[in-house]
């Protein structure tokens, strides 16, 4: 593994820790759903690099995905913002 | 060397995107960036599988390109008030 | 040879363009114009990129000729999409834009029907 893989490695661990701050401040939702879709995204592209890629493509599917659209169903069932 | 230089031109790309994704003042702004930064990812995915020589990396970057669409048009179909 | 020149040029060119994508991402004043910021540019240079790798490794020409050929089809679906669904949900367009065809169609609209 050269230098230049662990400095991006780096960097999106940097910005997996932003995301998940984000997630937990958030009062609008929506922006906690979007903001933990970031955190999966980058969590399959760090599953890439450490070269496990059927952990990789099931993190992208089910995470990316799946989780996304059922919590989109979940605050459409109750409501958007906290009080 | 021109691996370096290719691949760090595409990190400094994601981490715009990311920066703004996490910044952005509404959520649409935020989608906006979540969108483009899964294109500019499945490219870096795509380099890197040619850095790693391994045929089955480019697996991940189709299932990558293919369920991302999927989440940023849930997201969209919220927005819109359908779903 | 010739191939491999043809490959690193395109690699190049599409890296340039999601720079530029991505910059505009982060520079343009609102939703819209950074909507066509970000979609035409990594449109054109995720397809550049990865054709690019295909051509200088021709064993693989054929899958990322179908991955080039998903993101040619999801991506201007998905940018629609998204431009449609913050028009609707009352974004505001920046205050220095001078035209709005979708609200001059609507009222045109209006008037036939009136």
């Amino acid at each position: 593994m050269s230098s230049l893989i662990l400095i991006l490695s780096a960097i999106l661990v940097i910005f997996m820790i932003v995301g998940a701050i984000v997630t937990i401040h958030a009062r609008d939702l929506l922006v906690a759903i979007i903001a933990s879709a970031i955190v999966d995204l980058v969590l399959a592209v760090l599953f890439y690099i450490l070269q496990a890629p059927d952990v990789a493509i099931t993190q992208a599917s089910i995470m990316g995905g799946l989780t996304t659209a059922i919590f989109l169903v979940a605050i459409k069932k109750t409501e958007r913002y906290e009080q | 060397m021109s691996w370096y230089i290719a691949i760090g031109i595409i990190t400094i790309g994601v981490i715009l995107t990311l920066i703004r994704a996490l910044k952005g003042p509404t959520p649409a702004d935020r989608m906006v960036a979540v969108d483009s930064m899964t294109t500019i990812t499945t490219a870096l995915l795509v380099l890197l599988g040619l850095y790693f020589k391994r045929y089955i990396y480019l697996d991940i970057a189709l299932v990558y390109a293919v369920l991302a669409f999927v989440a940023t048009l849930a997201v969209a179909r919220y927005m819109e008030g359908g779903l | 040879m010739i191939l491999n020149v043809i490959g690193w040029f395109l690699i190049y060119f599409g890296a340039v363009f999601l720079f530029l994508g991505a910059l505009g991402i982060v520079r343009f004043p609102d939703v819209y114009n950074r909507l066509q910021a970000g979609t035409k540019c990594t449109t054109l240079g995720a397809f550049s990129a990865i054709i690019g790798v295909g051509i200088l490794h021709p064993a693989w020409l054929a899958k990322t000729f179908i991955i080039a050929l998903f993101i040619l089809l999801t991506n201007p679906i998905s940018s629609h999409a998204l431009g449609r669904a913050s028009y609707r949900s009352g974004v505001k367009l920046w205050e220095k834009s001078v035209v709005d065809k979708c609200k001059e169609f609507a009222e045109c609209v209006e008037e036939r029907n009136e």
